[in-house]
Parts: structure tokens; sequence; C-alpha cells
């Protein structure tokens, strides 16, 4: 078990059925899952959608159990929310009558241990909110409400909430999906940033195959039902990245490479 | 006169237009005050009762509010219950439906039977009448939250009370607000309804009495009252809504 300690994520053999309806007619959300990825790696999954990328990532989180197999995270077995990760979603889901400092603020409301510490140590913690959310350009609008943001503004915000209690994982379902290009492309450099700066484990899960080269360490590629991993893809372009990197060959290259493993799942 | 101060006054306008054509109807065709009062007429009869008017309407106003009361309590609880249980709003739900469509004055009698004429029937037909609103609103502002704010706090190993407190309680806020302006009008509505029948004091019981008098005028009077107070109420829960929950109506806010 060497290997598993020094994995930060370790998925063994996971299967997992929705019910017992399901498991009884051998249908699976996702099949015979393997996964070893180190601390600190960023890895993203790419495939279409309905593969089971969100099914994995409740799996990851420990929001569902996995039927058969096991899955260690930071060397604990995970039988439930392990309080370790942060998560974002394609909908920045703020809360409207809190301002965006407050709303950045509520995981800290919910986990210990910054729960119990919470009243006393609130200018503490109001500080280091207003700290991250200057990290991703956001200084200057803890006091707004969320509907007075834009939409990539509101993203931004979404994922400082998911880093404000430092966890060792951050979980992306599609997080930049509803923004335009150009957004996207420039909260694709705040979350390098970040990641840079933090090294916590990222998982992204995403249809974008161009985020997931241009961000990720490591992209595996999912098939649609049953979800499995088809190809894990190493990538080597050099840290740091920049956005000019997506226009090289070489970046194009791996794309394209990508590109045609999920269109030969799709012919068949 | 611009549109935004004619906007404001619309409803005066409207009302001023209305008493003017009653009244100039009444006149034209010389209708009988028994029959059908003019304005004028309602407008004297109320000035000369006022005193008797003024008790009536604040007994059929506090017993209201008591009963409207009684209606906030159970209905937040029941709809809290409701909305937050899966199960629960699975097995109550049909039964409050069909429970609803009764009409409430057919409990009129019924109650009559168990606390005799007077307050008690009255307090609880504005009761029934009026939680039901507030149930449903509560129990759909608590079910309806998206799953993956849910998800993003039970990741963080937030219990299921953890999520209704920092999250459903305030996201119903408005529809609780929303209910209880309908909740009220309801209510002065059960409370009239049951005192026609089942007191010998308030609105409902001085609409029978003027009625039966043929004080047509007092009658109307007491009617205009009703309205009045359920206004006055409405427009308080309206305004207490725009004040305490106005990051829901930030579209008309914020343009």
């Amino acid at each position: 078990m060497t290997a598993a300690a020094e994995n930060f994520v370790d998925f063994q053999n996971v299967w997992l059925a929705y019910n017992d309806e399901l498991l009884a007619q051998n249908h699976f959300a996702v099949e015979d899952i393997n996964l070893q990825v180190k601390q600190g790696e960023f890895i993203a999954i790419v495939g279409p959608s309905g593969c089971g990328k969100s099914t994995f990532m409740k799996l990851t989180t420990g929001l569902r159990r996995p039927t058969k197999g096991s899955i260690h995270v930071g060397g604990q077995m995970v039988d439930g929310p392990l309080k370790i990760s942060g998560m974002a979603f394609q909908a920045p889901s703020l809360l409207p009558w809190r301002t965006t400092l407050d709303n950045v603020l509520l995981p800290l409301e919910i986990v210990e241990p910054y729960r119990s510490q919470f009243k006393e140590k609130r200018a503490e913690f109001e500080a280091r909110a207003i700290d991250l959310l200057r990290s991703v350009g956001l200084g200057g609008y803890e006091r707004q409400f969320p509907w007075q943001l834009s939409g990539g503004m509101q993203q931004r915000a979404s994922i400082c909430r998911a880093l404000i209690h430092e966890p060792k994982m951050l979980l992306l379902d599609e997080p930049f999906g509803a923004l335009d290009a150009f957004t996207r492309e420039e909260l694709w450099c705040t979350l390098r940033d970040l990641w840079t700066e933090r090294r916590f484990n990222v998982i992204l899960v995403t249809h974008d195959l161009r985020e997931s080269v241009f961000l990720a360490d490591t992209v595996y590629v999912m098939s649609k039902s049953p979800g499995r991993f088809m190809v894990r893809q190493e990538i080597d372009l050099p840290r740091p990245r920049d956005l000019e990197i997506t226009y090289t060959p070489a970046f194009s290259d791996i794309v394209h490479d990508l590109r045609s493993h999920i269109g030969a799942f799709r012919k068949t | 006169m611009n549109p935004k101060t004619l906007e404001r006054w619309s409803p005066i306008i409207l009302l001023v237009l209305t008493l003017l054509i009653w009244e100039g109807l009444c006149r034209a065709f010389s209708v009988s005050e028994f029959i059908f009062p003019s304005p004028s007429r309602i407008a004297q009869q109320t000035v000369e009762y006022s005193g008797v008017i003024a008790a009536h309407a604040w007994r059929t106003y506090w017993v209201t509010m008591a009963g409207f009361g009684l209606a906030i309590v159970v209905g937040v609880l029941l709809g809290f219950v409701i909305g937050s249980s899966r199960l629960a709003y699975a097995a109550v739900y049909p039964l409050m439906t069909a429970f609803n469509a009764l009409p409430k004055a057919a409990f009129v009698p019924i109650l009559v039977v168990w606390f005799g004429i007077g307050i008690g029937p009255a307090i609880l037909t504005a009761f029934l009448i009026s939680f039901f609103p507030i149930t449903v609103n509560i129990a759909t502002g608590l079910a309806t939250l998206e799953p993956e704010l849910e998800d993003v706090l039970r990741v963080l190993g937030a219990k299921r009370w953890d999520v209704l407190v920092k999250v459903g309680l305030p996201r119903s806020m408005p529809y609780f607000f929303g209910s209880l302006k309908v909740a009220i009008t309801l209510a002065f509505v059960g409370t009239t309804v049951s005192e026609m029948t089942a007191a010998n004091e308030g609105i409902g019981y001085l609409l029978i009495s003027a009625g039966s008098a043929m004080q047509m005028g007092l009658a109307f009077s007491g009617l205009v009252v009703v309205g009045v107070m359920a206004m006055a109420m409405y427009e308080l829960f309206s305004y207490i809504e725009k004040n305490t929950t106005a990051w829901a109506h930030r579209g008309s806010q914020n343009t």
C-alpha cells in the first residue's frame, strides 16, 4: 500500500449504480474507475455530456458512496463528506441576500474549526476573504451584492467561496461553461495563478478540450454510458503557461489528439 | 401631470370616478336607498353611526389578528416540516389540498357547537382560511433549493439543519411575506363570514342586523370598513416585505 500513501486521490476499481434497481439491471453510472492523483496535481476530466463526470465528482467528495471498490483521498477512506474539499459549479449559486464578502465567508460558518471561532475571529476571517477576493480581481466589490456583479465576477466569487477554508482539493464542475470566450480565458488565468500559488489538488470537469489542456497536468477522457476512463494523457507543456501557448502547434496537436478519441467513441 | 404622478394617484382617481358615476346613477334614476344607497347616503350613515361601527370594527380587527397570528405560527411550522422533509411533503400535501378545497364557512356551525357563539368560531375561521397560503409558500421556498448549492454546503459537512438555517429560511422569506399579504385579506373574509352567523358583535354581525333592519347605508358602511382594514394591513405587509427582502425585488430597484 505504499503507492496509496503517496497518491492524494486513489480510486480502486470503483463502480457506482445509483440505486438497487439499476444495480439489478447491471446498469452503472460509472464503471471500473481506477485513478491515482499525486499531491498538488491538476487533473481535468473531459467527455461528452451525460458520461458520468458529475457522478465522479460526487464520489470524490463523498456525497455518494461507491457500490463496489474503494476511494481514498488524502490517505483517508472516503465514506462521507471529507470537509477538505471545496466545490464550484457552472452556476455561481451565490446567495442574493448576502454581500459578496458574506457569500465567501459562508463555508467558514459551517466547517470546523472555523465554525466555532467564527464570532470572535470574524475580523481576521474577513480580512482573509478580502485578500482572496482581491487576488482574483474583485478588490473593492466586497460589499456589493452578487446580482450587482457580472457573470464572470460572480464565478470568481464562487471560486473564492470554494477556497476560503483552504481546502486540500478543489472540485470544479464546468465552472466556466456559461461564460463568454474572453471572460473564460481570463478566468483560466485566474485559476492558474491561484493554483500556482497555493498548490491544492484540482479536479476540473469540463467539455472544453482547450481548457483542459491549458490548465491540467493530466487529462482523462471519459466515455459515455457506461462511464469509463478511456484515455489518460499527460500534458507536458512547460509551466508557467500563458494564453499564447494555446496558439502553438504543440498545444493544437494535443487538443486534436484528444478530440479524435472522443470522436471515436461517438461512432461506436 | 407627468406619467409617474398619474400612476401614483391612479387608484384614487379611479375610486373618485367610480363614486361619482355611482352617485350620478343613483340620482338620475332616483334609486331607493333601501335597494341601493348612494355614496353620499353611505357616508352620511357612516358618520351617524360612527361610534357603533368603530366598536364592531375594532372587534373584527382584533379577532382577525388573533386568527391570523395563529395562522402564521401554525402555517410556518407546518410549512417548515413539509418543506424540509420529502416524506412529510408526500404525506401531507394531498390532504392539505383537499382541506383547502372545503368552504370554510361550512365549518362555522361545527365550531359553534364546540365553542359557542362569540370569538371562538370567528378566530378559528380566520385561522382555517388563512394558514394554507402561508404553509404552501414556506414549503415551496424550502423545497425548491438549488441542488448545487446544497452540494457546496454538504461537502463541507453541513447538516440538514445548517442548510435550512443558512439557505432555506432566508430564501423562503420573500415567499413568506408574499403569502402574508394574501393571508391577511383571507383572514378578514373568515372573520366576517363567521360573525354573520355566530356572533353578537363584529362587522359580520353588523351587516346581518343592518340588513334585516333595511339599513342599507349602514350595511354598506360595514363593507367599506372591512375593505379599508384589509387594504391597510395589506399595505403594511407590503411595506415590511419591501424593506426586509429588498434583494428579491432587485429588478425594479436597480435598473
